[in-house]
């Protein structure tokens, strides 16, 4: 499948995030961007698109419950079926008042003490993804830390969580790879998808209908908002929300963490040498490699600091390029593996701050940390490929391991 | 004698917390949250001198706002 609208020339007028090398080169394109006095980009592809790039902007629509609405959050050539304040994947395509509820339900299990206990499970998943890389000779072996390590450490997690099956991650990653990067191709092609997840959720809920268990999906299937049950297509919902943004926004934060590394030797002995670092160095990787944008639809006709956005129109959010604003941050645009002071938005900012926020940091700081204990020195070892779309983090990494533990 | 006369507090803006949880994990001294993530300050919220360095990070992590200093 092929792009509706091609390669870009004009990013401040045309500007396209689902082009290939809008991701390969999105920390110049947004410096170019601001420094040329565009702290707002457009283009007509997608029946209109607007993306504020400073984090005043960004900060100013995520607040903007009424302006902005949240029923459509992947930017893509069609427009979402299911109405306002819902959305179809509650809550992160709710609007309030109804969103609150829907969020209140998913917050404990989400919440630090119930994260927390996972860390064992993701620090032996991780060490399992190492020892099966098979014997590693220092200089010569070159292991792909986007297959071979980071992309199944979230899917693997979230899939026992939900209590899916874990060999179905294959499945689940062609679903995120459909929803999330094939977004600009025509809507009639998209429509030919045989993924069916609805179909498979289906059979998920009705399994754990029948049988319950100690999980998610048992959860939400007992869940109330005002005493009652919550509807099926809610249910299926949040479980589509859960099981796509639990899969390769982590995998992609791990894999730009890893890329970093490989190129800044000094970031890593410093990593390896002082483990307290983790605590700022997390945020930093986060702020710096924020792999998260959002999006929201224009809800009534607005004017936004001379930027006429019409109803029905996409407004990115790229967080990412809040985290890199120097207006916001001192030293913008360089990696500070010590930055104590980082109110970083890599998780959203306002009512959608990402519900596994907490669950995403244990991943990301267990994953780097085991794999710089197993691996102290390491580098580069032929072309990163980036993904396209909102999402962005490598998803081929070549490394060539210099040093093992 | 000399630090103890004045006393520093830190609030949380309940309205604001969205449950980032930075306050907690760099000032659990200070900092508790709750079943859903939203952050409490523990006891009254007095900071001791040896975590006032605590306490200026965790208002300076804040990506809502939500935490400030009162003395």
């Amino acid at each position: 499948m092929t792009s509706a609208y091609g390669p870009v020339t004009d990013w401040a007028n045309d500007i396209d995030h689902a082009e290939p090398e809008y991701n390969e080169r999105a920390h110049e394109i947004w410096d170019e961007l601001r420094d040329g006095g565009c702290p707002v980009a457009h283009t007509d592809r997608y029946g209109g698109m607007w993306a504020p790039l400073t984090h005043e902007l960004v900060k100013e629509v995520a607040y903007d419950t009424d302006h902005f609405t949240s029923r459509g959050v992947v930017v893509n050539t069609g427009r979402p079926i299911a109405e306002a304040p819902v959305g179809p994947a509650p809550p992160i395509t709710s609007d309030p008042p109804f969103h609150q509820h829907a969020r209140r339900l998913l917050l404990p299990p989400f919440s630090p003490k119930a994260i927390d206990p996972w860390e064992p499970e993701v620090r032996r998943l991780c060490n399992q993804l190492l020892d099966e890389m098979g014997d590693i000779e220092p200089g010569e072996t070159i292991v792909d830390a986007a297959l071979q390590y980071a992309q199944h450490i979230p899917v693997n997690v979230i899939s026992r969580m939900l209590g899916f099956p874990v060999e179905d991650d294959d499945y689940f990653r062609r679903c995120v790879h459909e929803f999330l990067e094939l977004v600009n191709v025509p809507v009639e092609e998209r429509e030919q998808s045989d993924l069916n997840l609805d179909a498979y959720l289906d059979r998920q809920i009705e399994e754990h209908r029948r049988e319950p268990r100690d999980d998610l999906t048992t959860y939400l299937l007992e869940a109330e908002i005002g005493g009652n049950k919550l509807s099926h297509e809610h249910v299926r919902g949040s479980m589509v929300l859960l099981l796509i943004a639990g899969i390769d926004t982590t995998w992609s934060a791990i894999g730009s963490s890893i890329w970093h590394l490989a190129q800044h030797p000094g970031d890593l002995q410093r990593l390896v040498d002082e483990p307290d670092l983790m605590l700022f160095a997390l945020e930093e990787f986060l702020r710096a490699y924020a792999p998260v944008t959002m999006a929201r639809l224009v809800a009534q006709d607005h004017d936004f600091h001379g930027c006429p956005m019409k109803e029905n129109e996409w407004v990115l959010l790229p967080f990412p390029a809040a985290n890199r604003d120097p207006e916001f941050f001192d030293d913008a645009g360089e990696f500070v593996i010590d930055r104590e002071a980082n109110r970083h938005a890599a998780f959203g900012l306002g009512i959608h701050r990402c519900l596994g926020s907490n669950l995403a940091r244990l991943e990301l700081r267990v994953a780097i940390e085991e794999f710089i204990k197993r691996f102290p020195k390491f580098e580069l070892a032929g072309t990163t490929r980036w993904s396209v779309g909102q999402i962005r983090g490598p998803r081929e990494l070549p490394i060539r391991v210099l040093d093992t533990a | 004698m000399r630090f103890y006369d004045r006393s520093m507090r830190v609030e949380v803006n309940a309205d604001l917390c969205q449950g980032h949880n930075r306050c907690y994990a760099l000032a659990p001294e200070l900092f508790d949250v709750d079943d859903y993530g939203t952050a409490v300050v523990i006891g009254d919220g007095t900071v001791t001198p040896e975590l006032e360095d605590k306490a200026e990070l965790a208002v300076a992590n804040c990506p809502e706002y939500a935490i400030t200093i009162v003395e």
